[in-house]
């Protein structure tokens, strides 16, 4: 029977994701239009939440300021879409995002928990506020047109980012860099006396999640033609992917896609088929994951097949 | 110039002292249940649109409502304690792990009751007009609703801050922000204890609703912003410090209609930087250990 088992799990895993890759890049051929819109809908979602959990996953700084970022890559996007072409845009507007996280980073090191939260919630609101005044105030004009681009090239920008966010994420896991956010996540203190330089680790981390939403951002933009600081900086995108990561679970890297994907489709029939329940539904089944799912779905998923860890 | 100024403190005393009440809920809800109640805000809007719809169809009083709403929203808060909270408290691993994960429940709450309200008031702007007359106080002149506003947001506060310091209950709840272990050794019924707060800073918002819905338009979704001025406010007098949220809600009403006379646009702008400087700089607070 040994013989019989060259077909490792891992060489099947790996199978598995190269067939969807290849279904997904051929897309656009035999779907319709409809559904690759909401795939691209759905990618953001993903590429969202992954990037969240680069960062908050292992460390667990819950951080609310992914609508910064995104809403960065977006006035990037307004900003640069009609004077350069579109991958030096999207590059451009996570670099953007990169800079002001590294920032934003440098000076929330002290912080930690509730603090944490609460004050990249409030980078995130003062940045929303601060531009609307600037726009009604100074510049006289509210919101801004964005070059549109067919929905096919945004599709394949966005699986691209995807595939790039993804790979980076399972290498930083992997990676020393990945053990030693755990271990920050774990115990900090002692994270720092075994040598780990926690505040560079942090910062680069949490601009490299940044980066992917900023590019992220800078490309739906084009999906929207019209944007202005309540678009582009809605609190919503800060908290969908914290839920998404949670519902999803974040011990294993298929749980935010898990989450994300789930959550994202489910969102999509929930607004158009009950739209004015859509939030009622949406707390409930918030509320009912917090309680019943701490582990999220994957670790539900993992415990049931294996007996799992604990 | 001298008028000028009497408006200015007098404008930051009255939006002072909504911000000391529904900040002394919050700081209440969070410094002895570690619940930081995203939903804060909501609470104050049902309290807000109860108001309008006692007073624009049965023509109920909205100091009247005052007493309808505060102990309705005790009780609510109560309950939703005993059964959400509670049991969540009871699965969590550690107290971080409580606080992370009530934070993510109450924004479910927000949801919720955020939708609801959508439903029932719709999402227009509501306001009704009582006690508009205006009042003269040594040349600042402002409507009687205001004046009123403001004293029974100090009658309240004050009252709440007595009940603390002085009543049996009071000292059971101080015992349980300082150490529920102890609290529990000492006779303390330690979950009922933790409803009671809860429900008191459901109580807090109970009283402001009304307040603020007979100065003020009300919409269904303003609660967050109130949420995010409370969150502010108790961080300002450090976190789960009472007296701190009573004089950070005062002095953040006097900073706020400082700026609003220089630019109106500003205000909520100018919270979040000394918010965020605060952080920076001394994030424990004013009062804080």
């Amino acid at each position: 029977m040994e013989g019989f088992n060259v077909i490792t799990k891992k060489h099947f895993i790996v199978g598995g994701i190269f067939l969807i890759l290849i279904l997904l890049f051929l897309m656009p051929f035999y779907a319709k239009p409809y559904l690759v819109i909401s795939l691209t809908n759905i990618l953001m979602y993903i590429i969202l939440t992954v990037s969240w959990v680069i960062f908050s996953g292992p460390t667990h700084y819950i951080s609310l300021a992914s609508a910064a970022f995104f809403g960065v890559g977006i006035y990037t996007s307004a900003l640069l879409g009609k004077t350069l072409p579109l991958t030096v845009v999207v590059v451009t507007g996570g670099f953007a995002s990169f800079i002001l996280a590294f920032f934003i980073g440098l000076l929330t090191l002290r912080l930690r928990g509730m603090y944490f939260i609460i004050f990249t919630f409030s980078i995130s609101e003062l940045i929303r506020h601060s531009l609307l005044w600037w726009e009604t105030n100074v510049t006289g004009t509210v919101g801004r047109w964005v070059v549109m681009v067919s929905h096919n090239t945004v599709y394949y920008i966005i699986l691209t980012i995807f595939m790039i966010t993804f790979i980076i994420a399972y290498i930083i896991r992997r990676s020393r860099v990945g053990l030693a956010l755990r271990c920050i996540g774990e115990q900090e203190e002692a994270a720092i006396h075994i040598g780990i330089n926690s505040t560079l680790i942090k910062t680069f981390t949490f601009a490299i999640s940044a980066l992917f939403m900023g590019s992220t951002g800078a490309i739906m933009a084009t999906r929207w033609t019209y944007i202005d600081p309540r678009i582009a900086f809605d609190p919503h995108l800060s908290f969908m992917p914290v839920l998404m990561a949670i519902f999803g679970g974040t011990i294993h890297l298929y749980g935010p896609l898990l989450g994300a994907t789930i959550f994202a489709y489910l969102e999509e029939i929930l607004t158009t088929k009950f739209p004015y329940y859509y939030m009622l539904l949406f707390g409930a089944i918030l509320i009912v994951v917090i309680l019943f799912l701490p582990h999220g779905l994957f670790g539900m998923i993992q415990k049931r097949l294996k007996g799992g860890p604990k | 110039m001298f008028e000028t100024i009497l408006n200015i403190i007098i404008a930051g005393l009255i939006m002072g002292g909504i911000y000391a009440l529904i900040a002394v809920g919050l700081s209440l809800q969070y410094g002895v249940g570690r619940v930081l109640n995203i939903s804060h805000g909501e609470f104050i809007m049902i309290g807000a649109f109860a108001t309008w719809s006692l007073y624009t169809l049965l023509g109920i009083s909205p100091l009247l409502s005052l007493i309808i709403c505060g102990p309705f929203l005790f009780f609510l808060g109560f309950i939703i304690h005993r059964t959400l909270f509670q049991y969540l408290r009871g699965k969590s691993e550690s107290m971080g792990a409580f606080a992370d994960s009530s934070l993510l429940a109450s924004f479910g709450l927000l949801f919720i009751i955020q939708n609801i309200a959508l439903l029932i008031w719709k999402a227009d702007l509501r306001g009704y007009s009582y006690l508009n007359s205006p009042v003269n106080i040594l040349g600042a002149i402002f409507t009687a609703n205001r004046i009123v506003a403001l004293f029974f947001a100090v009658i309240i506060s004050l009252v709440f801050y007595l009940f603390l310091s002085h009543t049996r209950m009071g000292k059971a709840i101080r015992a349980s922000a300082e150490d529920p272990m102890i609290a529990q050794v000492m006779g303390v019924n330690i979950h009922r204890m933790l409803a009671i707060c809860f429900g008191l800073g459901a109580l807090m918002a109970g009283f402001a609703g009304p307040l603020i819905s007979m100065m003020y338009e009300i919409q269904p979704t303003m609660g967050i912003e109130y949420t995010i001025i409370a969150i502010i406010v108790v961080v300002l007098g450090g976190l789960g410090s009472i007296t701190g949220s009573l004089i950070g809600g005062f002095s953040l009403g006097l900073i706020g209609s400082i700026v609003t006379y220089f630019n109106p646009g500003l205000s909520l702008i100018a919270y979040y930087v000394i918010f965020i400087l605060l952080l920076l700089i001394r994030p424990t607070g004013i009062l804080g250990k």
